[in-house]
C-alpha cells in the first residue's frame, strides 16, 4: 500500500478516494518503471535541486530541494473549485459547468485528454539524452525540472482518466506509459513528439515553440465545461510557464554568446562563427524554421469538424475565451484561413466554428512573434545587423491547407524542385546537426562553468548563485 | 389532410390501454361451436379508438387489432377444446380491406410503425399457435379482401375464396397509395404461398386485385368456392382442419381475469412487472420478478393457479408493460432491464414447463413466454440489461439480458451475495427469436462449440467474471466503477439519434439467419418506414395523402 498523501501531494483527497487509489496502485508502479526506462539517462542516483508542488496555496506550488528524481513526489493539483462557474461557450452555455463526466461526450473528452497526456511523457523520452551534453550544472538541472513536471502533467491528465472514465480511462492511462516517442510500430499520437530532441538547441526551441504549443492547448482545455479538465489546466499552466523560460532564455543565452564571439573576434561569416566554437545565427534560424513550422501542425486542420464539435458542445474553448467579446456561441461568425489557390496564397472567410484550430494557431504564433522580437532584441544591442524571422505559416507544414504545397519562409509558392533545392536553407541540414552535436560533445558539470557556445544565465535558481551545485553526482 | 394533420396536434390522446374482454368487444364477435371459434369481424364504423376517422368497408385500426389479440388469448387459454378458428365477416360482400386509409393519414409516423409492429405481432402469433399449439386458422373470405385483410388471411393455414364474380384478394398499396403493405403480405405471398414471383409483381401493382380460379391457380387462397356452398364447404373445412389439432377434447380452460395494473406518472406498476419511466432522461427500469418459491409445480396446481401462475402471470405483465410503453412512452428510448428475486424458483418452473409440454396449458403458457420475449427483439428501444446483487437473471428472466442490446454485470467480490447469472435449459431454443433461433445461439451465431460449452453450464451460479468470459456480460464494473460506468453508458445511449439506434439494433440483433419474420420486420423497419415517411407517399400530393380527396397524385420520378 501507498502512503498517499505522503509520497503523493494532492488536493483531490486521495487518502480517502477508492476508485483513485486503486487505479493508482496499480499505475503508479508501472509509471515508476516508465521513468526508470524512459526518463533521462544515468539520472536515478542524482540529487537534483529541485522545485515541488506540495499544494495549491501560494507557498505551497514550489518547494525547492535536493531530490533523487524516482523519488519525486508528482502530485495531483487542481486549481480551487470555483462554485459558480458555469459552461461558458457552445450549447451548454450558462448551464452550470460539469463535475461529471457527460455520458454523451464520455469518449469525446477521453479522446481529448490522451491527446494532451501522450505528449508529456513523449518530451521526457525525447530529451533522455541530453544531460550527457548538459552546458552547465544550471542547465542540467532545468532539464531535469522540465522532465518531473512534464512527468507530472502525466500525472494529472492520467487522475482525470483514473478518476471520470472507468475502466477504459484505466486501460488509456496504461497505453500512455506503453508509447514511445519515435517508435515506428508504437509511436506517440502527435508527429512533433516523435521528432528526435538530438541537442541543447534543440531542446531550448521545443521548450520555446513546443511547450507554447502545450500552453495553448491547455489554455484552450481550462476553458472546458468539464470542471476537472478546466481547474488540472489551470495549475499545470503555472509550471508550463516556466518551461517556456527555459527555452526562451537558453536561445536568448546562446544569442548572446555567438553575438559577444562575433564581436570579440569581429567576424560574421557562419563559417568563421562556427571555426570559433559557437552556433551562427542562420543555423538557429534554420532550427527555428524547423520547430516552428512542426509545432505550428499540432494545432491542426485549418477547417476542422472536430475542433467545431469540442467548441460546440463546450468540450474546448479558444485562448482565453471568457474575455472574448462575442456570443461564445458563434453560429453565424466567419474567420479568415489561408489556402494556396492558383499558385498564390489566398484567405477567405469560413465558418468560425470550424476555423477553432486556426483561430488559436494564430493566437499561438501572436505570441512567439513577440519571443522573437525579444531575441532581435539581444542582436541587436550588441550592434549586429542580423534578425531573426518567423517562416510564413504555410511553410514546411505537413497539416491543413499548406500540407503538400511547397511554400517558402517569405510565404511564396514555389516548385517542389525549387524548394527542394533550398531545403538546406531554410532547415537544419545533417551537416547543421553534426555541427551543433560537435560542440556538445561532453558535458559541463562544474559548478558555476558554461559551455563555450551558451551565456551564463542572468541569474539562478530560487536566488540561488550562480555556481551553485545545482545537481550532486555522489 | 394538412387540417388533419393539425387535429392530431391538438386533441388530447388517452394512453393506449391493451387489456379488453369480450364484453367490451365493438368490432369482433367471438363465437364457439365445439372444436370450432369463430371470429367475425363486423366494424364499427364509429368505434376508432382515436377521433377523426370512420371505419368503413370493415377497415381497421389498432383498437380492432387489440380486440383480435385478446380473442386468440381467450381461444388459447379459455378454450382448450377449440381447434380450428374460423376467420370471417359479418359484412355483405366484404371480408376486410385493411388498415383505414384515413386513420393512417391522420396518424404520426411513430403511430403507423407501432400499429404495424403490433398488427404483425399478432399475425405471427396466429401462425405461432398453428406451429405449436395445435391451433389451425381458416380464412373464410366472404367478399373483398384487400389489403390488411389479405395479409390477415395470409397469417392463417388456409384461406377460402367465395367466388361471386366480384370478391378479390388484393394487396393494392403501391398502385392506390404508393406505399407497401405493412403487415407481411409481399412476404407471406413469396416465403409462404409461393406464388412466382412475376404473377406476385402483376398481384402487387394491380389494385382491383384476383379473384375466382386465377386466384387459386396463382396461389393467393386455397380454395375458391360459389356463394351458394360457401357456408358450407368453409365450415366443413373447419372440422377438416380440427382433425389435425391435437388440442385436448373435454378440458377446462382457465379464465384470463383483467390484469391488474397501476399506471401514474412514474410509470406502470403490477404484481411481479414495474415499469419506471424517467421521462427526463428518457429512460424505463423495467424490473421483472420473481417469486420467491415456485411451491410444489404440478399440472393441477398450475391449472388452479391459473393466471394467478406465476409463469403467466408475468408473461401477462410484461407483454402489457411492453405494449404500452411502446405505444405510450415514445421518448423513453432505453429501457434498463432488471429482475428480482430467486433464483431457483425459476429454475424450477423452467424445468417444470419444459418436462409438461404434453398439457395443454403448460404449453400455452411457453407460448405465451415465447411470444412475449419475442416483442422485446423487434421493439424499437435500446436495451441495457443491469445485472446487480440480488437480481434474478435465470432461466427464463435470463433472456431478458440476452435480448438487451447490452449487458452489464457488476463484480462486487466482497459483496455477501454478489449478482449472479444462472443458465437453464430455457436458454436453448424453448423461448425463440422471431429468426427461431434461440437467444444464446442467435448470440453465438450458431456456432455449435460456444453453445455446448454454454449447455455445459447450465445450472451454474455464473460470477460476473464467468457471465463475462462465458460471453454473456458486455462489461462487469467493479463496485468502484459501477454507478459512474452505468451513469455515463446510459448518458451516452440516449444521446444518440433515435432513428439510428433503432436501425442499428435491428441489425445487429438478428444477425446471419433470416426467417420469414426477420423479413417481415426488417422489410417494415427499412422500406416501409421510408416509403412511409417520402413525399411520394405523404407529401402534398403524394398518393397517401391524396387519397380520397380526388386530386391527383404528383410523383417525383427519380428513382432512389
Amino acid at each position: 500500500m501507498i502512503d498517499y498523501t505522503e509520497k503523493i501531494p494532492n488536493n483531490v483527497d486521495l487518502g480517502r478516494d477508492r476508485v483513485l487509489q486503486r487505479a493508482l496502485e496499480h499505475w503508479q508502479p508501472a509509471y515508476l518503471d516508465w521513468w526508470y526506462d524512459m526518463g533521462p539517462d544515468e539520472s536515478k542516483e542524482l540529487e537534483v535541486y529541485l522545485r515541488t508542488a506540495i499544494s495549491v496555496e501560494p507557498d505551497g506550488w514550489a518547494q525547492f530541494g535536493y531530490v533523487k528524481m524516482p523519488e519525486y513526489r508528482w502530485g495531483i493539483f487542481l486549481q480551487p473549485r470555483d462554485q459558480n462557474r458555469q459552461v461558458n461557450f457552445g450549447i451548454h452555455k450558462g448551464t452550470p459547468a460539469w463535475q461529471e463526466v457527460p455520458g454523451e461526450y464520455r469518449s469525446t473528452l477521453r479522446r481529448v485528454i490522451v491527446t494532451q497526456g501522450d505528449t508529456e511523457p513523449a518530451s521526457v523520452e525525447q530529451q533522455r539524452l541530453l544531460g550527457g551534453s548538459c552546458p552547465s550544472l544550471y542547465d542540467l538541472r532545468n532539464i531535469f525540472q522540465v522532465n518531473v513536471e512534464e512527468g507530472r502533467h502525466l500525472w494529472a491528465m492520467v487522475y482525470l482518466l483514473h478518476r471520470y472514465f472507468g475502466r477504459d480511462g484505466r486501460e488509456e492511462a496504461e497505453s500512455l506509459l506503453e508509447r514511445r516517442s519515435g517508435d515506428a510500430d508504437n509511436p506517440r499520437i502527435l508527429g512533433a513528439f516523435n521528432e528526435p530532441t538530438p541537442d541543447w538547441l534543440a531542446f531550448y526551441m521545443f521548450t520555446f515553440f513546443t511547450d507554447r504549443d502545450g500552453k495553448f492547448q491547455l489554455c484552450a482545455l481550462a476553458e472546458s465545461g468539464f470542471d476537472p479538465l478546466a481547474r488540472t489546466c489551470r495549475f499545470m499552466l503555472t509550471e508550463e510557464a516556466h518551461h517556456m523560460f527555459v527555452g526562451e532564455t537558453g536561445v536568448a543565452r546562446i544569442l548572446q554568446r555567438t553575438c559577444e564571439v562575433m564581436n570579440e573576434h569581429k567576424v560574421e561569416d557562419p563559417s568563421d562563427v562556427r571555426a570559433l566554437g559557437v552556433i551562427d545565427l542562420q543555423t538557429i534560424q534554420r532550427y527555428l524554421n524547423f520547430h516552428f513550422s512542426v509545432t505550428i501542425d499540432l494545432f491542426g486542420s485549418d477547417a476542422s469538424s472536430n475542433a467545431a464539435t469540442y467548441f460546440t458542445t463546450g468540450l474546448k474553448g479558444r485562448y482565453e475565451e471568457t474575455t472574448i467579446d462575442d456570443d461564445h456561441v458563434l453560429k453565424d461568425a466567419e474567420y479568415p484561413v489561408s489556402e494556396v489557390s492558383g499558385g498564390k496564397i489566398v484567405t477567405r472567410n469560413i465558418p468560425a466554428l470550424t476555423a477553432i484550430n486556426e483561430r488559436l494557431r494564430d493566437d499561438y504564433i501572436h505570441e512567439i512573434q513577440a519571443g522573437v522580437t525579444r531575441w532581435n532584441g539581444i542582436i541587436e544591442k550588441n550592434g549586429i545587423p542580423f534578425r531573426l524571422t518567423l517562416p510564413h505559416k504555410g511553410f514546411h507544414r505537413a497539416i491543413g491547407n499548406f500540407a503538400g504545397q511547397h511554400i517558402s519562409p517569405e510565404g511564396d509558392v514555389l516548385s517542389e524542385e525549387s524548394w527542394n533545392n533550398r531545403r538546406d536553407k531554410w532547415l537544419p541540414s545533417a551537416a547543421d546537426h553534426a555541427f551543433v552535436e560537435s560542440l556538445m560533445s561532453g558535458r559541463v558539470i562544474e559548478p558555476g562553468k558554461f559551455a563555450n557556445w551558451i551565456a551564463p544565465p542572468i541569474r539562478g535558481i530560487n536566488q540561488q548563485p550562480l555556481n551553485f551545485e545545482y545537481v550532486r553526482f555522489n | 389532410m394538412d387540417a388533419a394533420t393539425t387535429t392530431e396536434k391538438q386533441v388530447p390522446l388517452e394512453p393506449v390501454d391493451y387489456r379488453t374482454e369480450p364484453a367490451r368487444y365493438k368490432h369482433w364477435k367471438l363465437g364457439f361451436d365445439g372444436a370450432v371459434a369463430t371470429l367475425t369481424l363486423d366494424i364499427n364504423e364509429e368505434g376508432g379508438i382515436r377521433p377523426g376517422y370512420k371505419m368503413k368497408l370493415n377497415s381497421y385500426d389498432l383498437g380492432v387489432d387489440i380486440e383480435l389479440h385478446d380473442a386468440l388469448q381467450r381461444i388459447r387459454f379459455e378454450h382448450p377444446e377449440v381447434r380450428t378458428v374460423l376467420l370471417t365477416s359479418a359484412k355483405s360482400r366484404i371480408f376486410c380491406s385493411g388498415a383505414n386509409i384515413y386513420m393512417l393519414g391522420l396518424s404520426s409516423h411513430a403511430w403507423k410503425v407501432n400499429f404495424c409492429k403490433f398488427t404483425n405481432e399478432t399475425r405471427n402469433g396466429i401462425e405461432d399457435s398453428s406451429a405449436h399449439s395445435g391451433l389451425k386458422f381458416l380464412a373464410a373470405c366472404n367478399g373483398t379482401t384487400a389489403g390488411g385483410g389479405y395479409e390477415m388471411a395470409l397469417a392463417c393455414d388456409e384461406i377460402i375464396l367465395v367466388d361471386d364474380r366480384s370478391s378479390a384478394v388484393s394487396l393494392p398499396e403501391l398502385p392506390l397509395l404508393g406505399v407497401l403493405p405493412g403487415t407481411g403480405g409481399l412476404t407471406r405471398v413469396t416465403d409462404k404461398r409461393k406464388v412466382r414471383r412475376d404473377l406476385a409483381d402483376i398481384f402487387c401493382t394491380t389494385s382491383e386485385g384476383v379473384r375466382g380460379q386465377r386466384a387459386k391457380d396463382w396461389g393467393l387462397v386455397d380454395e375458391v368456392v360459389k356463394t351458394q356452398q360457401f357456408a358450407e364447404r368453409v365450415k366443413q373445412r373447419a372440422l377438416e382442419l380440427a382433425e389435425k389439432s391435437d388440442r385436448p377434447a373435454g378440458a377446462k380452460g382457465i379464465a384470463l381475469t383483467p390484469l391488474q395494473v397501476t399506471i401514474d406518472a412514474a410509470g406502470r406498476h403490477y404484481k411481479y412487472v414495474d415499469a419506471q419511466v424517467d421521462r427526463e432522461a428518457r429512460t424505463v427500469t423495467l424490473t421483472v420478478r420473481a417469486p420467491e418459491s415456485a411451491g410444489d409445480c404440478s399440472v393441477e396446481q398450475a391449472l388452479a393457479a391459473g393466471v394467478d401462475w406465476w409463469p403467466l402471470a408475468m408473461a401477462r405483465e410484461l407483454d402489457d408493460a411492453i405494449l404500452g410503453l411502446r405505444t405510450n412512452e415514445l421518448s423513453a428510448g432505453l429501457w434498463l432491464l432488471k429482475t428480482a428475486g430467486n433464483p431457483e424458483a425459476v429454475a424450477a418452473y423452467d424445468e417444470f414447463i419444459l418436462s409438461n409440454q404434453g398439457n395443454w396449458f403448460v404449453r400455452e403458457v411457453l407460448g405465451m413466454m415465447r411470444r412475449t420475449f419475442a416483442r422485446l427483439d423487434v421493439s424499437s428501444r435500446s436495451m441495457f440489461a443491469i445485472v446487480e446483487p440480488g437480481s434474478c437473471f435465470a432461466g427464463t428472466l435470463l433472456e431478458l439480458a440476452l435480448a438487451a442490446d447490452r449487458t452489464f454485470m457488476r463484480d462486487s467480490e466482497e459483496a455477501e451475495k454478489p449478482a449472479a447469472m444462472t443458465l437453464s435449459k430455457m436458454n436453448f431454443g424453448a423461448l425463440p427469436m422471431v429468426n427461431g433461433l434461440g437467444r444464446i445461439a442467435a448470440r453465438f451465431y450458431e456456432d455449435a462449440g460456444k453453445i455446448e460449452a454454454s449447455r455445459a453450464l447450465i445450472g451454474k451460479k455464473l460470477s460476473a467474471k464467468e457471465a463475462l468470459e462465458a460471453g454473456f456480460v458486455t462489461a462487469a464494473p467493479d463496485d468502484l466503477d459501477w454507478e459512474d460506468e452505468i451513469r455515463q453508458v446510459i448518458e451516452s445511449r440516449v444521446a444518440f439519434s433515435p432513428d439510428a439506434l433503432t436501425g442499428l439494433e435491428a441489425n445487429l440483433r438478428f444477425g446471419v439467419k433470416e426467417t420469414m419474420y426477420t423479413r417481415v420486420f426488417a422489410r417494415l423497419s427499412a422500406w416501409q418506414n421510408w416509403i412511409f415517411i417520402r413525399p411520394n407517399a405523404v407529401g402534398p400530393s403524394g398518393a397517401l395523402k391524396v387519397y380520397g380527396t380526388g386530386a391527383p397524385v404528383k410523383y417525383d420520378w427519380e428513382r432512389v
